[in-house]
C-alpha cells in the first residue's frame, strides 16, 4: 500500500507509557490526508444522498462515488509521477502540456476514417493502435527526459527547465493539431477512457496499475532510498556513489510518461484531442494532489497513496463543487479556499498554535 | 553571572540532558567539557533559546529567564557562535556581521541598507579584534577558519555579555588558535563570561578557569583546572579510569607497530603518477599498499582535501594517472571508485555526509546499496542487522537504527559514517579529518579501529591536521604544502621533521 520505508514506523519505545491508539494514529503520515478525504466525502453525502448508491447495470458499476474515483484517475496518474520528481526536491510544471501533447499525438495518428468492408461501415485507424499509443507515451517521455537533463545535466533550476517544456509542449500540442480540436473516430481507442474491464471502469483500472507497478518498483529495488538521498542531500548521495544524474533523469522522463498516459485517458475520454485545453491547469491540480497527500516539497520523504488521496480529494472537492450548484465562475475561488483551509490544517506549525491558543485560559476566566 | 539549575530535555525516547547545573561567572572561560552525546550541544542550544528545557530554571543576573528564540537570547545578551559555521558563504563579511541588523539610512518605507556605513563598521569591529579581513569579499571565499573568526566576530559584534563558543577551534590552526585566546583574554578582561566547548584537553587548560564535565546527559561535576588534572578530567567524562599516557601514545604505538611491515614488499594497491588537477593540486606521485596506513599532514588548504576529492572522483583530475590493483583508471564519477573498492569520509559531514531524515539505518546502508545498484535491494532485515552490527562495533549512541540521524550527537554521526562505508568493506579507505568534533575516547576507539582495519588488509589514507595523530598511526606520512607534496616522511619520524616540511618555504 506504501511505498518503502516511508510509512514503516519504526519499533515504538517500549519504556514509556504508550500513548492512546487515537493519538498514535493522529501521527501516521496519511491520518491528515484520509480524514480530509473523509470529510469532504461527508460534505458531498449531506449534500447528495445517492453518493454512496452503487448500481449494476449491464454488467457495469455505476454510481456517484465509481464516477468520482474514474475522473480522479488521470490526475492521480500525472500525481503519482510527479511525486517521484518532488521528493528528489525538483517539480514539473509541465505535465499539463504533456498531457495535450500525447492526446494530440495519438489523434493524429489513429485519426480514423469510416470505410466499407463487406458492406459493413468500418471505422479504420492511420496507424495500427498499439503504435500509436507507444508513439505517443514515447513523445511523453521524451519531454519528461529533455527536463530531466535540463535539471540533471545543464543544472537549471526544476521550475525554469519545465516552465520552458510547460510554454514549447503546449505550442507543439497546438501546432500538432493545427489549433483545432482533432475529433477521433476509432471506437477501440475509446475503450481507454470510458470502458469498463470486469465491470470496473478501465480509467481507473491503469491507474492502480500505475500505483501497483511504482509501489513494486520502489520496495523491491533501491530507487526510494536513492530518491529520498538525492532530495535530501544530493552532495552526501553523490559522495555515497549514488547515481544521482541518471537517477533524476529517469525521475523526470517517468514523470513524463505518467502525464502521457493520462493524456490517453482524458483525449481518449473525450473521444478529441485539444491542443488548446487539454491538460490545462492540470499541474497545479497535481502539485495540490502531492501536498495533500503529505509529501513535503521540499524533497525527501515522499508518500504515493498519499498522492493518491490528495489525487481523490481534489476529484471529489471538484465533483461536490459542481453536485451543490455553485455558479461556475465562483468555482476556483471555493476550490481554493478549501485546499487553503486543508494545507493550515496539515501545517504542524499551524497545529502547534491552535492548541496553544485552546489550552490557554480564555482572558478574565478562573486564574 | 548566568546560572542554570536542574536542566533536563528528551528527544522521544532518548533522555539527552537530566539535573544538569552550569554557572557562569563574568571574568571566567568556563569549559564544558564531555563525549560525544554528552548533551553538550543540547546545552547550549538551551542556553541559547534554540530549544526549550523540558525541565530546570535558566538566572540571569538574579532574574529566571525563558530565552524562547536565539534572537531573545541574544537580545538577553548572550551570544553563540556554532559548532558548524551558521553564516551565509553567498553574502560578504560585513553583511554577515550585519544580518538582521543592518544600518539603514534614508526615511520611512524608503529606508536602504547603508553599504558604506556597514563597511565602515564592519572594518573598525575587525581591526579591533585584530582580524584581518576585507568586509567586501563574500564569506564563502574565505577558508573555513575565517569563516570561525567572523562568526566569533558577529557574536561579538552584539552587545554580548554572556559568549558561548560550540567547539570554535575545530578547525583553526594553531597560530589562528593562539589569536583566538588572545581575543578571549582581552574579553574575560572586560568581564564577560564565557562558556568555551573543545575537545581539546591542552587548550582547556590553555585558557579555562573553571571546568563542568557532563556524562550521558549528566552533571558530573565543576573544578577549577588545578583540582582537576587531564587524567582525571578524561575520567570523570568517560566514566572510567583510561590512563591518558595510554590515549597519546603506548598502546596505540604497539599496535600500529605489529601492522607495519605488511604492505612493504607487496606490488602497491592504489597509485598515483603526476596525478593532479590545474588550480587544485601539483602534481604528484603516491603510493598505497595493502595493509598500510599513510598519514597526509599539512596545514588546511595545503591540498589534502583536494587530493582526496580528486582520488575519489568527485573533481575530475587533468594530468597524470591512478591505478587501482595496477589498472589505470579514470573516474569521472564516486561511484566507479566505490565499485573498485575505495571509500572516502569527507570532511564536510553536514554537507557531504549525513542523509539528515533519513534513519541510521539507511546512512548506513547507502554506499553499500548505491555499490549494489537498484537492484537487488538489500533486504530490511539484513539492513536492520548490518546497522545493530556497527552501532555495536563503533559505539555509536542510537537508540534506535529508524531514528533520523540528524538527532545523534556529532561525533555519533562521523562515526555512523565511518559505518556507512566499512559495510561496503573497503579496500581503500580515505579518511579525511575523521576526529574533527569527536572525544578524546572516541578518537582513540576510531583510530584503534582504522589500525585493526589496516591490519586486516585494507590500505588507509588518513587525513589529519593534528599531527601527533598522524604520526601516531601512520606507517608512512605524506607533508602538504601549497597544494603540492612537501615530502614523505617514513614510520618513526618526530613532530619537528613534519613541521620542518610543513613550513619551509616553497621552493
Amino acid at each position: 500500500m506504501t511505498t518503502p520505508d516511508m510509512d514503516t514506523p519504526g519499533p515504538l519505545p517500549a519504556t514509556p507509557p504508550a500513548d492512546p491508539m487515537w493519538l498514535r494514529a493522529s501521527r501516521h503520515p496519511l491520518a491528515w490526508p484520509l480524514a480530509t478525504l473523509a470529510l469532504i466525502l461527508a460534505v458531498n453525502a449531506s449534500l447528495n444522498p445517492g453518493l454512496w448508491h452503487l448500481q449494476w447495470r449491464d454488467g457495469h458499476l455505476y454510481g456517484s462515488v465509481v464516477d468520482i474515483v474514474n475522473r480522479a484517475a488521470p490526475l492521480a496518474i500525472v500525481a503519482l509521477g510527479l511525486t517521484l520528481v518532488i521528493a528528489t526536491r525538483g517539480i514539473d510544471i509541465s505535465v499539463g502540456a504533456v498531457v495535450a501533447i500525447s492526446g494530440a499525438v495519438a489523434a493524429l495518428m489513429i485519426g480514423g476514417d469510416l470505410k466499407i468492408v463487406d458492406g459493413q461501415p468500418v471505422h479504420i485507424s492511420h496507424w495500427p493502435l498499439s503504435v500509436a499509443l507507444l508513439a505517443a507515451l514515447g513523445a511523453a517521455a521524451a519531454c519528461g527526459a529533455w527536463n530531466g537533463l535540463l535539471v540533471a545535466r545543464a543544472g537549471l533550476q526544476p521550475i525554469i527547465a519545465t516552465l520552458i517544456m510547460m510554454l514549447a509542449g503546449r505550442g507543439a500540442a497546438q501546432l500538432l493539431t493545427g489549433g483545432q480540436i482533432i475529433t477521433i473516430y476509432y471506437p477501440p481507442y475509446f475503450a481507454i477512457g470510458n470502458g469498463f474491464l470486469l465491470g470496473v471502469p478501465v480509467a481507473a483500472l491503469i491507474a492502480g496499475a500505475v500505483w501497483l507497478l511504482m509501489t513494486l518498483l520502489l520496495e523491491r529495488s533501491a530507487l526510494g532510498l536513492f530518491i529520498q538521498a538525492i532530495g535530501i542531500n544530493p552532495r552526501a548521495a553523490r559522495v555515497a556513489g549514488v547515481r544521482s544524474r541518471t537517477i533524476t533523469i529517469c525521475v523526470y522522463a517517468f514523470c513524463g510518461l505518467c502525464a502521457g498516459i493520462a493524456g490517453l485517458i482524458v483525449s481518449s475520454n473525450v473521444k478529441s484531442a485539444d491542443g488548446n485545453n487539454a491538460g490545462v491547469l492540470m499541474e497545479l491540480d497535481a502539485i495540490l494532489a502531492v501536498t495533500v497527500g503529505g509529501t513535503l516539497l521540499t524533497g525527501g520523504r515522499f508518500t504515493l497513496a498519499g498522492t493518491v488521496i490528495g489525487a481523490l480529494i481534489i476529484q471529489t472537492l471538484t465533483s461536490t463543487i459542481y453536485a451543490i450548484g455553485v455558479p461556475p465562475e465562483i468555482n476556483l475561488v471555493v476550490k481554493a479556499v478549501v485546499v487553503f483551509a486543508v494545507m493550515l490544517l496539515q501545517s504542524p506549525e499551524f497545529r502547534r498554535q491552535l492548541r496553544a491558543l485552546a489550552v490557554r485560559p480564555a482572558p478574565g476566566g478562573p486564574r | 553571572m548566568l546560572k542554570a539549575t536542574g536542566i533536563g530535555k528528551r528527544y522521544g525516547a532518548v533522555t539527552v540532558l537530566e539535573g544538569v547545573a552550569l554557572h557562569l561567572r563574568p571574568g571566567e572561560v568556563h569549559a564544558v567539557m564531555g563525549q560525544n552525546g554528552a548533551g553538550k550541544s543540547t546545552l547550549i542550544k538551551i542556553l541559547t533559546g534554540v530549544v526549550a528545557p523540558d525541565a530546570g530554571a535558566l538566572v540571569l543576573d538574579g532574574q529566571p529567564i525563558a530565552p524562547a528564540s536565539p534572537l531573545a537570547a541574544q537580545r538577553l545578551g548572550i551570544s553563540t557562535v556554532y559548532q558548524e559555521v551558521n553564516l551565509c558563504p553567498n553574502l560578504t563579511v560585513a553583511e554577515n556581521l550585519f544580518a538582521g541588523r543592518y544600518p539603514r539610512r534614508g526615511w520611512a518605507a524608503l529606508k536602504a541598507i547603508d553599504g558604506p556605513r556597514m563597511v565602515r563598521e564592519t572594518r573598525v569591529l575587525l581591526a579591533r579584534l585584530n582580524l584581518d579581513i576585507d568586509p567586501t569579499r563574500p564569506l564563502g571565499t574565505l577558508p573555513v577558519a575565517v569563516q570561525q573568526l567572523v562568526a566569533i566576530a558577529r557574536a561579538l559584534s552584539v552587545q554580548a555579555r554572556v559568549l558561548i563558543l560550540d567547539e570554535p577551534t575545530s578547525s583553526l590552526d594553531d597560530s589562528e588558535v593562539e589569536s583566538l585566546f588572545a581575543l578571549l583574554r582581552g574579553l574575560r578582561a572586560a568581564g564577560l563570561a564565557i562558556l568555551f566547548v573543545t575537545h581539546f584537553l591542552d587548550q582547556v587548560y590553555a585558557i579555562a578557569d573553571r571546568i563542568t564535565v557532563l556524562r550521558n546527559g549528566r552533571f558530573v561535576g565543576e573544578w577549577t583546572p588545578a583540582e582537576l588534572p587531564a587524567p582525571a578530567l578524561v575520567a570523570a567524562m568517560v566514566g572510567r579510569d583510561v590512563a591518558l599516557a595510554s590515549a597519546t601514545s603506548g598502546a596505540a604505538d604497539a599496535d600500529a607497530g605489529a601492522s607495519a611491515p605488511t604492505g612493504a614488499g607487496a606490488p602497491p594497491r592504489l597509485s598515483l603518477r603526476d596525478f593532479g588537477a590545474r588550480r587544485r593540486l601539483h602534481p604528484l606521485d603516491l603510493d598505497l599498499h595493502p595493509g598500510e596506513v599513510v598519514g597526509v599532514a599539512g596545514l588546511l588548504g595545503s591540498g589534502r582535501t583536494e587530493l582526496a576529492r580528486l582520488m575519489f572522483g568527485l573533481d575530475a583530475a587533468d594530468s597524470g594517472t591512478l591505478a587501482v590493483q595496477g589498472r589505470v583508471v579514470r573516474f569521472t564519477h564516486p561511484a566507479q571508485a566505490v565499485r573498485l573498492g575505495l571509500a572516502f569520509c569527507p570532511e564536510e559531514r553536514k554537507a557531504d555526509g549525513v542523509v539528515g531524515a533519513l534513519s541510521v539505518r539507511e546512512n548506513i546502508v547507502l554506499a553499500l546499496q548505491a555499490r549494489t545498484g537498484l537492484w537487488p535491494c538489500i533486504r530490511p532485515a539484513r539492513q536492520r542487522e548490518l546497522a545493530r552490527h556497527y552501532i555495536a562495533l563503533l559505539g555509536i549512541r542510537a537508540a534506535d537504527v529508524d531514528m533520523p540521524i540528524a538527532l545523534l550527537s556529532g561525533g555519533n554521526q562521523q562515526k555512523a559514517l565511518l559505518a556507512r562505508w566499512l559495510a561496503t568493506a573497503p579496500q581503500v579507505l580515505i579518511l579525511d579529518e575523521p576526529t574533527r568534533g569527536i572525544d578524546v575516547a572516541a578518537k582513540q576507539e576510531l583510530m584503534n579501529e582504522v589500525i585493526r582495519l589496516a591490519r586486516s588488509g585494507m590500505s588507509v589514507l588518513f587525513i589529519s591536521s593534528e599531527i601527533d595523530e598522524v604520526l601516531r598511526i601512520s606507517d608512512r606520512i605524506v607533508v602538504m604544502r601549497d597544494r603540492r607534496k612537501a615530502g614523505e616522511l617514513p614510520r618513526g619520524a618526530g613532530e619537528a621533521e613534519v613541521l620542518a616540511l610543513i613550513c619551509e618555504p616553497a621552493a
